[in-house]
Parts: structure tokens; C-alpha cells; sequence
């Protein structure tokens, strides 16, 4: 009898660890004093860890980034990886608090999956990658070909679309991690990689022989990729957007982590504003009034993060291109700190 | 208005009850079953308040809407990106039963003769399937699935290099071609003369059984059974002036076109699943035998029966009844490892509905209460079945 009462308590005790997931991330987040950010399996320059395990790249950076606004410390962050398939799953049960995952904006997943997403941090389309020694100079002309993708991505409903639209058919090898798909197309199991374009150039940079394989010139979707929240959390979903938005806005200012110190005395009022040093705006966000001076002298500004993880200065060598800032003929603007 | 004397009544009611084994064990199972019940309530209750807290909705509906994805494997019914989540579920189902057929034909075939070569008198035989059977069932069968397909895709080479055997059968780490055939119309009547050698065989069978209870005569009914199978279609076959085409497959463009093609990943899934399960079986089977005691065998010589017909009519009848029911277990263990196929990429049916379906909608509930059930559908299937191949062999109250 004292068993099964014993083996009914755990029961009960199991029963109540899984509880419903409570509403206030930022509270969550700040009696846990770590913030969970659901990253990739590994995208060199995007999410990726180094020699000795420390996450870095372009999504770990805005992860920190948040981080540091949160909690004032960007290193207190921990990277939940997921594959493309589990990224949502993680995201709605409670396991990650926000998804930096360089993961497409669209319809159903805003509608459908109940997320939220508040920004486009990098705009981006999904590209090919061929061999050379193929001689194939345009994607019109891939009819018949294998080509291997990642599954859980928008990317297998582009390709497919694509496909039916030219009237050309192909073999789709479909696997489920990024690193899986990459040694494929390397043992010639197929003649195509077809991801985004960012991603292509970032896994091209870490072939033996990167300058053999060349991304075609079509890129036949839009791929707006950006942080997401669950649904129904407004709060949280506002500092998400305006961590990103304070990173964008700092670039077009001026302002970066080695200036950000003297700009306090600056006589922009906008600057001062940004920095905390005449509004407290962190205090409606719930954040402390030194918010975004934490993220830019911390982490940085947008212009800095993107030339450190993937800019031209990298091994991954990408461009600004509709990244740059709009007063320079990018797509990336922020609304003002008013 | 209850009494102090009532009160005391009920008490001692309740007491006496409790004091009765048998109603006390009653008790205790009705406790527990409420539990039990309160606990799959809590479970209900808490994934419909998070799923109505992040405002999603429980419905099949997704079931019937375009798919949008393309499956490459899909050998028994077409499929487009047109076609619903439905139909894409229903060609991983057929590549599930696929594997899952072939891995267990080819596990057992494997594994009866595994586990009779362990027993074999020969110690160097003996010894090689020992290291082999220990190396691979202490190896995870994630990781032969993996091996077998690195070694596949990393050895053979591109299409354009592929090895050919005489320009009809290419092997390249694409997969396997080889030249299809194509039935012309005559062939129905190659067709109708399998049926009618199948028929004669069994009538056959009947007869010499017949004979031998009768006379004591003995037929080669094996080999007299294989002449008459092979025999018929094939003097019907030339009779009906050689009713079939062959297509050989010929590289075009990136890959080759023409003829069947076998892929990398299904030879990977089935053959690491059936090497793999066939090492196991090899233990029962080893196990089986070895549980027959000697006296049967020597009893059997003694009556002067050759040790081929000791093995077949002793020894291998006594052995089945160890055997089945532990071998009906590796069949499900093989079937529901299939669902490892997505790992390397093999269409099954934990990769469409359970995984594409999923993402592309994100109703994980549903589609993982789908797969669920269709592979508690197929394992169910599987147990029945081989209770029922028990029973028949089961030893007969005499």
C-alpha cells in the first residue's frame, strides 16, 4: 500500500512539471537569469561553435545582443539548438524563449504556427550551388538534376514550385540537418545544394576547395529571415523588435561599441534618447534605462555585427546588398526612438 | 441528522470491507485506476489549455490541402506536389511496408542461416559469425544505417563515372539501374501459366504425401516442385514468341533515364535494418536448436532417417516453437527502427506526414497522433498474425 501510494504521489509530482507555459517571458527570463535562444545545428557565420564551444555568429550575436538588454550581461544566453524541423516545436513548449534562426517570414508560420515575428534581420533568397566542373551557368538548365535539401524549410517548397513553374523534373534528397546535406553534395549524391543564398555562401566557405563550386545567378524566392515569439506575449515580442530595431538605429547614428561611451555626452537629442540618457524608455519595456547602450557597447551595432560574422572581411564574404542601411540603398530602416 | 451510533456504523462498514482480501484488492484497483485517470486527464487538460493559450486550433482539416513538397521515392502510386498531406502520407506509408517487408524477408533468410553457421562444427565459421553477430548488435542501428549509407555514396561513383556490367547495369552512388522489362501482350499468358504451375505443385505435394503414407516411397518433391514452376511459363514463354522488351537505362543529362533504379537510400535502410535484425534472430534461432534436446536427434538416427529429414522433421518443428515468439518481436523491432529512415534522407512515412507534413503546417499534435496510430495499427497487425502462426505450430495436446 505505501508503494503504490508512493509510486501515486510521483505520478502526481510528474503530473505537475508539466505545466502550462506562464505568459511573461521577461519575468521568466530574468528569475531564471539566462536567456534561451533556439539557434541552428551549425551555419558557419550564423550560428556555429568555435574551437573551444562557445557559440558565435550573426544569430548568436543578436541573441547576445538581447541578452545584454534583458539582463545587462550579454554572455548570460544560452544557445537551444534545433534542427529546422524541431525549431518551432521548441519554441511554443517553453524550451527556447525566442527563435534567433535565420528562419523565413511567412504566412503560415506567422498565421498558422502562432508565432510572432517582430523584424527582418537579413533578407535574404534561396540561391543554387553547383560544381563547376558541370558547366551549368543557369538554373533553367537543371532538368533532370539530384538535389539535396534540408527538410522542415521553405526551401522544399520553393524548389518544388520552381520546378513544376520551368517544367523541368528533378530527385529530391531530402535530409534533415544542414552538415548532413553538405557531406552529401560532396560525395556527388547530388549535383545541387539549394538552401539560401546566405546559407550557400556560408557553407561554400568551409569546402577544402571553395572557388570549385559557384551559386547560380537565379535566386527564385524571397526569404525574409528574422527573430520570432510565441504568440500572445506583447511584451516580449516589443523587446525582441526593439532590440533589433536600437542595433539598426545605432549604425545609422553613428553610434558603435567603441564611440558609445563619449556619444552619452553627444548632442543629438535621438542618441541621447537611444542611450537612456534623457527618456527612460527601457522602463516601459520593462528593461532598465541603460538598455541599449548595454546591446551597443556589449555587442554592437548592425554594421558591426554583420561585418564581424559575414561580411566581405570573412570567409563567408557576403555583401550588404539589401542589407545595407536605407540611407544607403538597403532595405534595412528602423522607426524612431520617439 | 446522522447519530453518533450511525457514524460509528458506517466506520466499521468501511473497516470490514477493507479487512476482506478480496474486497480490499478491489479497493486498491479502483484507487489506482482513478489515478491513473486523473493523470491522463491532467495530461489532456494541459496540452488543450498551452495549445489555446497559444491559440491553435485541434482539427484534421490540413489533411486534405496540397501537400506543396515533392517525395522522390515513390515506386507504388504517383504523387505531385499538387496532391494532399493525405496521399503524401499514404506513399510514406507504402515506403514504410517496403522496408519493412524486405528488411524482415531478408532478415530471416539471413538469420536462420547466421545462427546455424554459429552452430556449425567448423570453428573457424563459427568463430567469424560470432565476432560478426557481437560487433553488430552491440552497435546502435542508427549508426549502421548511417555507415552503410556512407559507404554507399562515398564509394561508388557519380553517374557519369558509374561501373557498368556489359552497359545494361550501372552502379553509381545514385543507385542502383537496371534494365526494366516491359510487358508486352502475350505475357498474361506466361502469367496464367505461373498460376496454373503453383496449382499443379500443390496438387502434387498432396499427392506424394499421399504416396509416402501409403507406399513409403519418397519423391524429390523440392526439386520436382522448383522444374514445374520454372518449366511451364518458360515453354510458355518461347511458345508465345518471347512476349517482353527489355529497357536498358542510359545516362542522360544529370542522372540516368530508362530501366529501374534502385536508391542509396532504400538499399541502406533495408539492408543495415536486416543485417542488423538477422544478428538477433541469429541468437534465437542458435538458441532454438540448441533447446532440442540430443536424445531427439540421436532417437531419429537410431530409426535410420538421414540427418537432412532429422533437421527437417525433428529437429527444426521442436525448434520453431522456441523460435517464434521471441522472432516475432525482432519483425517489430525491425519494423518500427524503419522509422529511422529520415536520418539518411528515405521517404517513409515518419518523414512525410511526421516530418514535412509537420513543418510545412505545424499541427504537430495531429500528425503525431497519425503516426502513432499507424504504426501501433502495424505492429498490432504483425503480433496477431505471428500469434496466430504460433498457434498452429504450437504443440498439439495428444
Amino acid at each position: 500500500m505505501r508503494a503504490l501510494l508512493k509510486s501515486a504521489l510521483a505520478l502526481i509530482a510528474v503530473g505537475a512539471l508539466v505545466l502550462p507555459v506562464s505568459a511573461g517571458t521577461l519575468e521568466d527570463v530574468k528569475s531564471r537569469g539566462e536567456l534561451r535562444c533556439v539557434v541552428s545545428t551549425g551555419i558557419a557565420g550564423f550560428a556555429y561553435p568555435d574551437e573551444s564551444g562557445n557559440w558565435k555568429g550573426f544569430d548568436i550575436d543578436f541573441c547576445r545582443a538581447t541578452a545584454a538588454a534583458v539582463l545587462g550581461d550579454a554572455s548570460k544566453m544560452k544557445a537551444v539548438t534545433s534542427t529546422g524541423k524541431t525549431r518551432f516545436t521548441k519554441l511554443n513548449s517553453g524550451e527556447g524563449d525566442v527563435l534567433w534562426r535565420n528562419t523565413t517570414i511567412t504566412f503560415s508560420r506567422d498565421v498558422g504556427i502562432k508565432l510572432t515575428f517582430v523584424g527582418v534581420n537579413y533578407y535574404d533568397g534561396q540561391g543554387f550551388m553547383v560544381n563547376k566542373s558541370l558547366g551549368v551557368n543557369s538554373a533553367k538548365e537543371l532538368d533532370g538534376a539530384s538535389v539535396c535539401i534540408q527538410t522542415g524549410t521553405t526551401t522544399e517548397l520553393n524548389l518544388a514550385d520552381f520546378f513544376r513553374a520551368n517544367n523541368m523534373k528533378y530527385e529530391a534528397v531530402t535530409i534533415e540537418k544542414n552538415s548532413e546535406a553538405r557531406a552529401l553534395y560532396m560525395s556527388g549524391r547530388c549535383d545541387i545544394y539549394t538552401t539560401d543564398a546566405s546559407g550557400l555562401a556560408a557553407t561554400r566557405s568551409t569546402f577544402p576547395n571553395p572557388n570549385d563550386h559557384k551559386i547560380l545567378p537565379e535566386i527564385i524566392s524571397k526569404e525574409p529571415l528574422g527573430p520570432a515569439t510565441r504568440q500572445g506575449d506583447d511584451q516580449w515580442a516589443d523587446i525582441i523588435r526593439w532590440v533589433y530595431n536600437a542595433t539598426v538605429t545605432a549604425e545609422e547614428l553613428g553610434v558603435n561599441s567603441s564611440n558609445v561611451d563619449s556619444m552619452r555626452n553627444s548632442n543629438n537629442p535621438e542618441i541621447l534618447r537611444l542611450l537612456g540618457v534623457e527618456d527612460n524608455q527601457g522602463q516601459e519595456l520593462g528593461l532598465n534605462r541603460d538598455w541599449a547602450y548595454q546591446i551597443i557597447k556589449q555587442v554592437g551595432n548592425y554594421g558591426e555585427i554583420f561585418e564581424r560574422n559575414i561580411g566581405t572581411n570573412t570567409p563567408i564574404g557576403l555583401a550588404r546588398g539589401l542589407n545595407d542601411l536605407w540611407t544607403r540603398g538597403g532595405l534595412q530602416y528602423s522607426p524612431p526612438f520617439r | 441528522m446522522d447519530s453518533p451510533s450511525s457514524k460509528s456504523n458506517q466506520a466499521s462498514i468501511l473497516l470490514r470491507l477493507w479487512r476482506n482480501q478480496e474486497h480490499r484488492s478491489t479497493i486498491i484497483q479502483i484507487f489506482t485506476i482513478v489515478i491513473m485517470l486523473v493523470f491522463l486527464g491532467m495530461i489532456v487538460r494541459n496540452v488543450d489549455t498551452n495549445m489555446r493559450t497559444i491559440g491553435k486550433e485541434f482539427s484534421f482539416d490540413f489533411l486534405n490541402s496540397p501537400a506543396g513538397y515533392d517525395i522522390t521515392f515513390q515506386p507504388f502510386i504517383s504523387y505531385s506536389p499538387t496532391d494532399t498531406h493525405t496521399r503524401a502520407g499514404i506513399v510514406g506509408l507504402l515506403n514504410t511496408f517496403l522496408v519493412a517487408i524486405s528488411g524482415i524477408i531478408i532478415a530471416t533468410i539471413l538469420g536462420f542461416t547466421l545462427g546455424i553457421l554459429r552452430l556449425s562444427n567448423n570453428w573457424l565459421v563459427s568463430r567469424i559469425v560470432y565476432v560478426f553477430l557481437e560487433f553488430t548488435r552491440n552497435v546502435p542501428i542508427l549508426l549502421h544505417i548511417l555507415f552503410v549509407y556512407g559507404i554507399f555514396v562515398y564509394t561508388f561513383p557519380v553517374p557519369k563515372k558509374a561501373i557498368s556490367i556489359s552497359d545494361t547495369v550501372f552502379f553509381s552512388n545514385r543507385g542502383v539501374y537496371t534494365p526494366a522489362p516491359v510487358f508486352e501482350e502475350g505475357f498474361k499468358y506466361v502469367f496464367i501459366s505461373i498460376l496454373i504451375a503453383i496449382l499443379i505443385i500443390f496438387f502434387f505435394i498432396r499427392w506424394s504425401r499421399k504416396v509416402q503414407d501409403t507406399t513409403g516411397k519418397i519423391y524429390p518433391v523440392f526439386y520436382i516442385s522448383i522444374a514445374i514452376l520454372i518449366g511451364l511459363p518458360l515453354v510458355i514463354f518461347f511458345s508465345a514468341g518471347s512476349p517482353i522488351s527489355i529497357e536498358i537505362p542510359a545516362l542522360k543529362g544529370f542522372n540516368f533515364k530508362g530501366g529501374t533504379s534502385i536508391k542509396p537510400e532504400y538499399i541502406a535502410l533495408t539492408f543495415a535494418l536486416s543485417y542488423y535484425t538477422a544478428c538477433f534472430i541469429a541468437e534465437i534461432v542458435r538458441g532454438g536448436i540448441l533447446a532440442i534436446s540430443k536424445g531427439q536427434t540421436e532417437a531419429a538416427h537410431g530409426l535410420g532417417m538421414r540427418p537432412n529429414r532429422t533437421l527437417q522433421l525433428i529437429v527444426i518443428p521442436q525448434a520453431l516453437r522456441v523460435i517464434i515468439p521471441p522472432l516475432c518481436s525482432q519483425y517489430l523491432n525491425l519494423t518500427k527502427n524503419s522509422s529511422l529512415a529520415i536520418a539518411i534522407g528515405y521517404m517513409d512515412v515518419v518523414a512525410t506526414i511526421g516530418g514535412i507534413s509537420l513543418m510545412q503546417t505545424g499541427k504537430e499534435m495531429e500528425t503525431m497522433i497519425i503516426v502513432l496510430l499507424i504504426y501501433l495499427c502495424i505492429s498490432l497487425f504483425i503480433s496477431a498474425f505471428m500469434n496466430w502462426f504460433n498457434r498452429k505450430m504450437a504443440l498439439e495436446d495428444r
